[in-house]
């Protein structure tokens, strides 16, 4: 057990091991963000189906499910970020004195904040669980967003949803931080074949297209439910 | 003094197996109390320093680059030789031999040659155990090419860059023993002198490049793997760095110069565009497989776009001169034809210093990718050099200086004249006698340092006791004083030129007058000229900075010096061979036609040259060379 | 043949003090010389006026030892694309242009003198694995192991870094992957080097770390900026053998840990 033990710490303390838990943590996160997509898009299917959809993660598996699901993505996360921000802080400390002149000949500028537009994505998070998930600073716990499903009371997610997006503060955040997200994508995505060793010189491009329309879709996705609440009055 | 080169008797064919099976053998526990000093990194210093210490030597080696992978045999860009005959065209061990011996104009040592050929085969073997990726055709068998002085195709390469990937492979020899603790490795060093005690070599005096510190190093045996003198002629296709001064230094301390007048002067390099030049480029005679060399045929034409002349009015000199070998005639005789071209006024492209090497029928015939395939990286780089592309356009090659046979005399068992001190690869004399074969020097490299020296030297090391001498001994206190006080003195000259403008004008001196062609009153002139640059240098030379710091300034004045005193030697020995013979052409003894005339009754001898305290009265040391199994004839490639 | 005027912004300093950029101004400079010569031309104006000329490696001056280095306006060996800066030619700028000569940066390459930096972490990389253990004079014949060409073509591509740094250079977080990965890949994907792939991509990997490189971050600066045009698919190449090696080095039998040189 601890020669396993000794293994992972050595692979850890790697540059190339933290990169792959970056790639891998990063997998999860686009798996997931994908999910969350579909889901949200429910919304343009009416009030029933988002809120069966809400209610159907909420009791999987018992309701140990939306659990496991939350344990698992907030562990991904963590990794992700104590990996990359313990490799930036290295990167910063691999060149101690700055060049008066250094052009960037290929990489995208994504490429070279992807640290920020992490962190800031990060904070969103944060906002978006305390939002959504804790509730703080709403009544989305009150009576007002419980409803009636199939006999079942259950949350209105539909109205949560219509009536958060209605603030505009809130709206403009989530549409800085889609961006954001889809800045980060159209590195991270492709990037992860690399860094696990996938890519090759046919299939690079691929990626790199695949991580493109992936980063825009999700950034067109989310920005669409808001924007239809928020300015066009979806669901109000 | 006599020398003797301790040549094994027996027939030629066994005399090496015969001196493998009489040499000494040093038990595993004392090997370890021996410690060898290797003088440089290129393939004979690393191949030589990780072969002994894998026998349980220990090594320190010496380079003055920052990484021993910087050699200058990383430069080499055709390929090696070897006798496998995987063609089976009819190669042998044998052939090999001969054709080196007649390559080198009958003024090697048959013994030495034939030894040569013999591990030849090994090398290619061990390369490849490292990695070597040399060229290979798709059923997996390893490739080759033919080169010139040669009618079978024997050369192993791997695409334009096989000396660097031969020395990558003897690099990474050394690195493992570096990491397995046999060697110490010793990067941005450089060698100032050698250290005898009663008459054997015991040490080096050597200078960190970067804090400055001259330091004194002791052991058992000195190992001169130091490369050639040929920036001597300052522009050449040398590196920068290449000096004389480790074997200058030791020739100083007793050790025979042999031959230096043996200047190679390589045929396909990228001609002289300016007078700021620092260094030619050499494009790999390789090129000659599928490249023909042409002038126009009327002087009127040489300013017309190539193209623009028609077939009849081109004078393909190497197929009209020598029908058989064609453009793969050897080099020193193809770089004449190219000089006979421009000297009679129809040499192309800037100061009419320059021929066509035209690639349009083999384009033609192959196709572009095929010839990109086999020369793209040479295409390349010829055209960021100069411009111009070459599958647009003939290429226009010069011949500059590129190789040096002449070195220290060294025996059978690569020691010099000084015990204890051993010559390894371009540095000694041995091999290649008046000129060199294409794909010889990376052969004759790796040959010493892997298969000659881990054997011969334990002739040398049996009769010392090891550690009997170390770096407290007075001559090493007397050694640094010196090499100490040389420094200063450069520093302290603050003169009004610099370095680099007395290395320019002893380079086009001795080029003028000792390069392609040779004559007694130019080589008296320079003999004159000389002296009087040396005593200007000594009174008129600035070194910026300080000596306890890195200073490049005060590297190239040391260089320079060394330069300086070699270059008289140079022009003594051209002087005193009167005749010609491969690399060595004396416009005095030449057959009507032009071919090289040797005189094999008075000069078929290895010129040792000894110093005796006066440059410029060295005395002359002879070993005869005698013919057992190539028979003396005038050599010929018509 | 033109003469150019530029003026240059040269990075002057000592070891161990904190350096600064100097003008100097380099008037009538052929174009038809290279970059070296072009610096050679303004040091001997230095000497010439009694000042300290800039220090800086070269050697072959024909592309092959990869001793030359320097940030040229920004990129590693200069503008040009697979281009050593002793390849490169004045041709290339234009007159009254201002050329900005750094060292190559990083903390695992201290600057010895001005535009010299210490590129010895290679070497150490080098020794904690790119190697095949075989002794002098026991292989096989040379043709007993056949290998396709297609695999002694692509481990030849790797094996064409001159270990010049510029990849490190060039790369925002001063990482060594590329010239890691193309010395290990030459070797791992040679059959001869197989028998010591995983001990040698986990040696030279955490010799790498070891010497404070900085990390991968997938933007192919490097691949850009290389005179030998190694490609970033080696990088691939490290990252898969790696993950192979530290699980069998987890989970494996093997008792011995590879380490990294010295």
């Amino acid at each position: 057990m601890s020669a396993v033990f000794d293994s992972f710490s050595r692979f850890y303390a790697s540059s190339i091991g933290k990169k792959i838990l970056v790639a891998l943590t990063g997998l999860i996160l686009i798996g997931f963000v994908f999910g969350h997509l579909v889901g949200n898009l429910l919304i343009f299917a009416g009030q029933d189906a988002i809120n069966e959809y809400g209610h159907l993660l909420q009791t999987a598996l018992h309701g140990s499910g939306v659990w496991i699901a939350r344990v698992g993505l907030l562990l991904a996360v963590l990794v992700h970020i104590v990996a990359t921000v313990s490799l930036t802080k290295q990167n910063n400390a691999a060149r101690p004195d700055k060049y008066g002149q250094h052009k960037a000949q290929v990489s995208s500028k994504s490429s070279h904040t992807m640290i920020w537009s992490g962190l800031t994505i990060l904070a969103f998070i944060i906002y978006h669980l305390l939002h959504y998930t804790v509730r703080i600073g709403n009544d989305f716990d009150k009576d007002a967003y419980k409803i009636d499903l199939h006999g079942e009371k259950v949350h209105n997610v539909y109205k949560m949803v219509v009536d958060g997006f209605s603030w505009a503060p809130a709206s403009i955040f989530y549409l800085i931080a889609m961006a954001l997200l889809c800045s980060h994508l159209s590195h991270g995505f492709s990037s992860l074949f690399q860094t696990l060793g996938i890519s090759t010189d046919k299939s690079e491009p691929l990626f790199k297209k695949a991580g493109y329309a992936f980063a825009g879709l999700i950034f067109v996705g989310n920005a669409a439910i808001v924007l239809s609440i928020w300015l066009l009055g979806y669901g109000r | 003094m006599p020398l003797d080169s301790h040549i094994p008797s027996g027939p030629m064919a066994m005399k090496w197996s015969k001196h493998k099976q009489d040499s000494k053998l040093i038990n595993p526990k004392n090997k370890r109390k021996f410690t060898i000093l290797v003088v440089g990194s290129g393939l004979a210093g690393s191949s030589a320093a990780a072969t002994l210490s894998e026998l349980g030597y220990k090594v320190k080696c010496f380079c003055f680059q920052d990484s021993p992978r910087r050699a200058h045999s990383i430069a080499a860009q055709g390929g090696i030789n070897a006798a496998k005959n995987y063609q089976n065209d009819g190669d042998s061990v044998h052939r090999l031999f001969y054709d080196t011996v007649k390559g080198g104009d009958f003024r090697a040592r048959e013994a030495n040659v034939h030894r040569l050929a013999e591990v030849s085969v090994n090398i290619i073997d061990q390369c490849v155990a490292q990695g070597v990726p040399f060229a290979r055709e798709y059923g997996g068998m390893l490739a080759n090419r033919s080169f010139g002085g040669a009618q079978v195709s024997r050369t192993f390469y791997a695409r334009g860059q096989t000396g660097q990937q031969l020395l990558l492979g003897a690099y990474s020899a050394l690195n493992k023993e570096i990491a397995a603790g046999g060697v110490q490795m010793y990067p941005r060093t450089e060698m100032l002198d050698v250290v005898t005690v009663d008459g054997h070599a015991k040490g080096i005096i050597t200078r960190n490049l970067v804090t400055g510190k001259i330091e004194a190093h002791a052991g058992d045996a000195v190992l001169l793997c130091t490369g050639g003198y040929g920036n001597v002629f300052y522009l050449s296709t040398n590196a920068m760095g290449c000096n004389v001064t480790a074997t200058w230094r030791a020739h100083k301390k007793g050790a025979f110069f042999a031959n230096p007048c043996y200047t190679q002067i390589h045929p396909t390099c990228i001609p002289v565009s300016g007078d700021y030049q620092s260094k030619l480029t050499l494009m790999s005679e390789s090129l000659r497989n599928d490249g023909r060399v042409w002038v126009p045929k009327k002087k009127e034409d040489i300013g017309k776009p190539p193209g623009q002349i028609p077939e009849a009015d081109r004078d393909y000199i190497l197929e009209r001169k020598y029908p058989s070998f064609g453009n793969l005639a050897p080099r020193d005789i193809s770089s004449r034809a190219a000089k006979e071209a421009c000297d009679d006024g129809r040499g192309v492209g800037p100061g009419g210093r320059g021929v066509y090497l035209d690639f349009a029928e083999a384009i033609q015939q192959f196709g572009a990718k095929t010839i990109a395939e086999r020369y793209g990286n040479l295409f390349d780089m010829y055209e960021r050099i100069t411009g111009e592309s070459a599958y647009k356009q003939p290429m226009r090659i010069y011949p500059a200086v590129h190789y040096t046979m002449g070195g220290l005399w060294v025996d059978y068992n690569l020691m010099s004249n000084l015990p204890g001190l051993h010559v390894l690869g371009e540095a000694n004399f041995s091999d290649h006698g008046a000129n060199r074969l294409g794909a010889s020097a990376l052969m004759q490299g790796l040959a010493d340092g892997y298969f000659v020296i881990p054997t011969t030297i334990a002739n040398y090391l049996v009769h010392q006791k090891p550690g009997s001498v170390t770096a407290e001994h007075p001559e090493f206190k007397k050694a640094l004083e010196v090499c100490t006080a040389q420094t200063k003195g450069f520093l302290a000259c603050k003169g009004k030129r610099s370095v680099d403008s007395f290395h320019r004008e002893l380079g086009l001196l001795v080029w003028d007058k000792c390069g392609m062609a040779r004559d007694r009153a130019g080589l008296t002139e320079a003999l004159k000229r000389i002296p009087e640059l040396r005593e200007e240098f000594k009174t008129n030379v600035i070194v910026p900075g300080s000596g306890d710091a890195c200073n490049p300034e005060l590297e190239k004045a040391g260089r320079v010096a060394d330069f300086m005193e070699f270059a008289e030697l140079l022009c003594l020995d051209a002087l005193n061979r009167e005749e010609s013979c491969g690399g060595h052409f004396r416009t005095e003894h030449q057959y009507p036609d032009g071919e090289a005339k040797r005189d094999d009754e008075n000069f078929c001898y290895a010129a040792a040259w000894e110093y005796t305290g006066d440059l410029g009265k060295p005395t002359l040391n002879k070993e005869p060379l005698s013919f057992e199994e190539v028979h003396l004839a005038v050599r010929s490639y018509k | 043949m033109s003469q150019l005027n530029l003026h240059l912004k040269v990075w002057r300093q000592n070891a161990g003090q904190p350096g600064h950029f100097q003008d100097i101004e380099a008037p009538d400079i052929p174009d038809h010389a290279s970059f070296l010569e072009m610096m050679d031309i303004v040091n001997e104006r230095l000497i010439a006026k009694g000042q300290d000329p800039v220090a800086f490696d070269h050697d072959c001056r024909e592309g092959i030892c990869g001793m030359c280095s320097m940030q040229i306006n920004g990129v590693p060996h200069g503008p040009e694309k697979a281009t050593t800066t002793c390849q490169l030619h004045m041709r290339k700028f234009r007159t009254g242009d201002t050329i900005w000569i750094e060292p190559f940066r990083a903390k695992a390459f201290p600057v010895i003198k001005d535009l010299v930096v210490d590129r010895s972490a290679f070497d150490r990389i080098q020794r904690a694995g790119g190697f095949i253990t075989v002794r002098t004079g026991s292989p096989q014949d040379a043709n007993a192991l056949p290998i396709g060409k297609e695999v002694a073509d692509a481990a030849m591509d790797a094996a064409a870094c001159i270990g010049c740094g510029a990849c490190v250079a060039a790369c925002k977080n001063a990482s060594a992957m590329l010239f890691v990965s193309a010395k290990a890949g030459q070797l791992n994907t040679l059959p001869q080097g197989k028998p010591e792939k995983d001990r040698r991509t986990l040696g030279m990997v955490r010799q790498m770390d070891k010497e404070g490189f900085g990390n991968c971050t997938n933007q192919y600066e490097c691949e850009a900026a290389c005179p030998k045009e190694i490609s970033v698919r080696w990088i691939t190449k490290l990252n898969r053998d790696y993950a192979v090696a530290i699980v069998k080095e987890a989970l494996g039998n093997s008792p011995k840990v590879a380490g990294g040189g010295d």
